[in-house]
């Protein structure tokens, strides 16, 4: 047989391919984990810790339907590749993880693989979870097996092909998944590392806080990613003109996510979720050592977008809405009100490049969440049946245009894209 | 406060009288100072529920009254019991609005309580209903269900439950006065379809399940026609049995707040 490079070129082709299918074999196989025989009993300062532990992930959030029994599952999440349904996590032998050994336990946080050794799918961040030393995961362990069993069968998943099939998830693994404990940076500060060990793991900030690719895989690096329904944009930690915290003090980083408010800024959309279920609940030490890796993270700044002005007559019509809607509490100039309203000029949430989060809020309005340290917040109405969407793209460029704000005037279909 | 305070006693006639030298004129400009700066600050509001609670007004009509059209139900002056089962009931999945449950998502069953009280504490004057567009016979039929119920198919007529007046009945009972037709017409299907629930054993849902589409009309039309009386407050818990077991707050709400 001759060589010519049409020929060489088929010959790596085919060794690539048969690597890629040996690889793809690898991450499929995988054995079932035999039942859990008798669990080793927990004291009461195991689940404890385990409880916290669960804080700090927020496991609840997503394993608890709207009004359901707590941690039993059924929450639907609306991604691109279609909706993943979070599963039961209570004690119950058939429905939840009753039957779950701690090793089976342990290899669904490290490897991301089910008991019966079928591969999970991301939405569950393992990612994450793998950086949890054997203890913290035996901690929460414990803290599920104490919970009340509640018998709900998981609903299945609604993933569109090819994102359905496990070797689409064995690819994506292979390019977006490494497992691994966390290891503490000796040059930082004991504190620093704390605070490194609980936002990328347990905590998880990442999974949302990070740009994402065509195929949802995160690179782990703060940047600004839309939220997988795309209904709001997790902003960068990377950058300052976003979420990044690089310039606030120490203690006011610990009362956003202990309080859902500091210097005037508050969370909203699913961060209030997070502070609501999860960080402020979370001991101030902890805090402490989250917003010192937070405020250490290196900045990068977003590019920026093309700056698009709002016409003169968006702009008038935006200036009346916002003298009849808005000026009682934003203020004349944009100011807010102290301990109330959130300033609009400077705001954040209201320069970001993309209008996601400003929009947003005009439509669903909302209250910071009711946290112990805050904990009867000051609402802002929603104005999604009251304002038509040019109405709000206009509200929306004026605000981003006026009081030295300097964000692109936004367009009714945006709007409507997110109604 | 300051002006107050200034004027309690005597009246004051003659500024120069209250400063008589120069140096007490400059120690009083210097103390205005700070109160000018402070006055000159980001405005403050006031340290109310009701100001915290415009993100709920701008439909529900001002202080939560209601307009006299449209579908948002009026809040003001229900009970106060009824008014946080319905936002834990929003919160919690039981009833289906994805504005309402935004705006509930992250509040403490704390706040809900206190929302709760402050709306059912509110004493407003009401605008007169709606002219009926229902044809007589309907709103004939409407009231005779309102109220005696119709015994041959186990209709409890709403007077029953809802208080001789229909305000209400405390702690828990809503007032069925003052709501829009629309509004009215969309619980009872709600409650038909099962979108609408309450705490088991929702009595609400059997009612409604018992009705047919002309019965839902004729009772809502009739509803939304009649005034709000000047007295709306809710009745005293009534002694007598209901004529339906309803619900109560389960000690467990769900676990998870």
């Amino acid at each position: 047989m001759r060589f010519t490079p049409l020929r060489a070129a088929l010959a790596v082709l085919l060794l690539a391919c048969g690597v890629l299918a040996g690889a793809v074999w690898s991450e499929l196989r995988s054995e079932a984990l035999p039942d859990a025989a008798a669990w080793a009993p927990a004291t009461p300062e195991q689940v404890a810790r385990g409880a916290y532990l669960a804080r700090a992930g927020n496991c609840m959030a997503c394993h608890t339907a709207r009004g359901g029994a707590a941690y039993a599952g059924g929450r639907s999440i609306a991604t691109p590749f279609g909706a993943i349904v979070a599963g039961n996590l209570t004690p119950d032998p058939q429905t939840g993880l009753g039957r779950w050994s701690l090793e089976a336990f342990r290899r669904a946080l490290h490897e991301g693989r089910s008991r019966d050794g079928h591969l999970l799918y991301p939405a569950f961040p393992y990612t994450h979870t793998t950086l949890m030393p054997d203890a913290d995961v035996a901690d929460l362990h414990a803290y599920l097996r104490s919970l009340p069993a509640v018998q709900q069968a998981n609903r299945p998943h609604s993933l569109r092909f090819p994102y359905n099939t496990q070797s689409a998830l064995a690819v994506w693994r292979l390019m977006h998944f490494e497992p691994g404990r966390f290891q503490p940076d000796p040059a930082q500060p004991a504190e620093w590392n704390r605070g490194a060990y609980l936002v990328n793991g347990p905590a998880h900030c990442a999974a949302c806080h990070s740009e994402r690719n065509a195929l949802g895989g995160a690179n782990g690096s703060y940047g600004a990613s839309a939220m997988p329904d795309g209904r709001w944009l997790a902003p960068s930690l990377r950058d300052p003109q976003q979420a990044g915290v690089q310039p606030w003090a120490i203690d006011d980083i610990v009362a956003l996510l202990q309080q859902g408010t500091a210097k005037s800024a508050s969370v909203m959309g699913p961060m209030a979720e997070v502070v609501f279920h999860g960080t402020q609940h979370l001991r101030n030490e902890d805090l402490r050592a989250m917003a010192v890796y937070l405020q250490a993270v290196p900045v990068q700044p977003a590019p920026a977008l093309e700056f698009k002005a709002a016409d003169a007559s968006q702009k008038a019509l935006g200036e009346q809405l916002y003298q009849r809607h808005c000026v009682d509490c934003h203020g004349a100039q944009g100011q807010g009100a102290a301990g109330a309203y959130p300033p609009l000029a400077g705001n954040r949430a209201v320069t970001m490049a993309l209008p996601v989060n400003a929009v947003q809020a005009i439509l669903s309005g909302g209250f910071a969440p009711a946290t112990a340290g805050h904990p009867q917040p000051y609402g802002m109405p929603p104005f999604r049946t009251l304002l038509r969407d040019t109405e709000v793209a206009a509200l929306a460029s004026f605000i981003r245009q006026s009081w030295g704000n300097q964000a692109g005037a936004v367009s009714s279909l945006d709007v409507q894209r997110l109604r | 406060m300051f002006k107050d305070r200034l004027h309690a006693g005597r009246p004051i006639k003659n500024r120069a009288a209250l400063f008589p030298t120069m140096r007490s004129r400059l120690l009083f400009a210097l103390f205005l100072v700070p109160v000018l700066a402070w006055a000159a600050g980001p405005p403050r509001v006031p340290d109310t529920l009701a100001q915290r609670l415009m993100a709920c007004t701008l439909c529900h009509g001002q202080e939560g009254r209601a307009t006299n059209a449209g579908y948002f139900p009026r809040i003001a002056g229900k009970p106060a019991d009824y008014l946080y089962h319905q936002l834990l009931h929003f919160r919690d999945g039981r009833r289906n609005n994805a504005g309402m449950s935004y705006l509930l998502d992250h509040l403490s069953d704390a706040y809900l309580r206190d929302i709760a009280g402050h709306f059912a504490g509110l004493d407003l004057p009401y605008p007169p209903p709606q002219p009926p567009a229902a044809p007589p016979a309907e709103l004939a039929r409407g009231e005779a269900l309102v109220r005696q119920g119709d015994a041959a198919r186990e209709l409890p007529a709403c007077t029953a439950c809802h208080g001789a007046a229909l305000t209400g009945a405390s702690p828990a009972v809503p007032g069925l006065l003052g709501l829009p037709r629309d509004y009215l017409i969309g619980q009872l299907g709600a409650w038909q379809t099962g979108l609408r629930q309450a705490f088991a054993p929702d009595c609400m849902a059997h009612v409604a399940k018992r009705l047919a589409p002309a019965d839902v009309a004729a009772v809502s039309s009739w509803l939304a026609a009649q005034p709000v009386p000047a007295d709306a407050h809710p009745a005293p818990p009534t002694r007598e049995p209901l004529p339906l077991k309803c619900g109560l707050l389960p000690q467990v709400s769900g676990g998870v707040r």
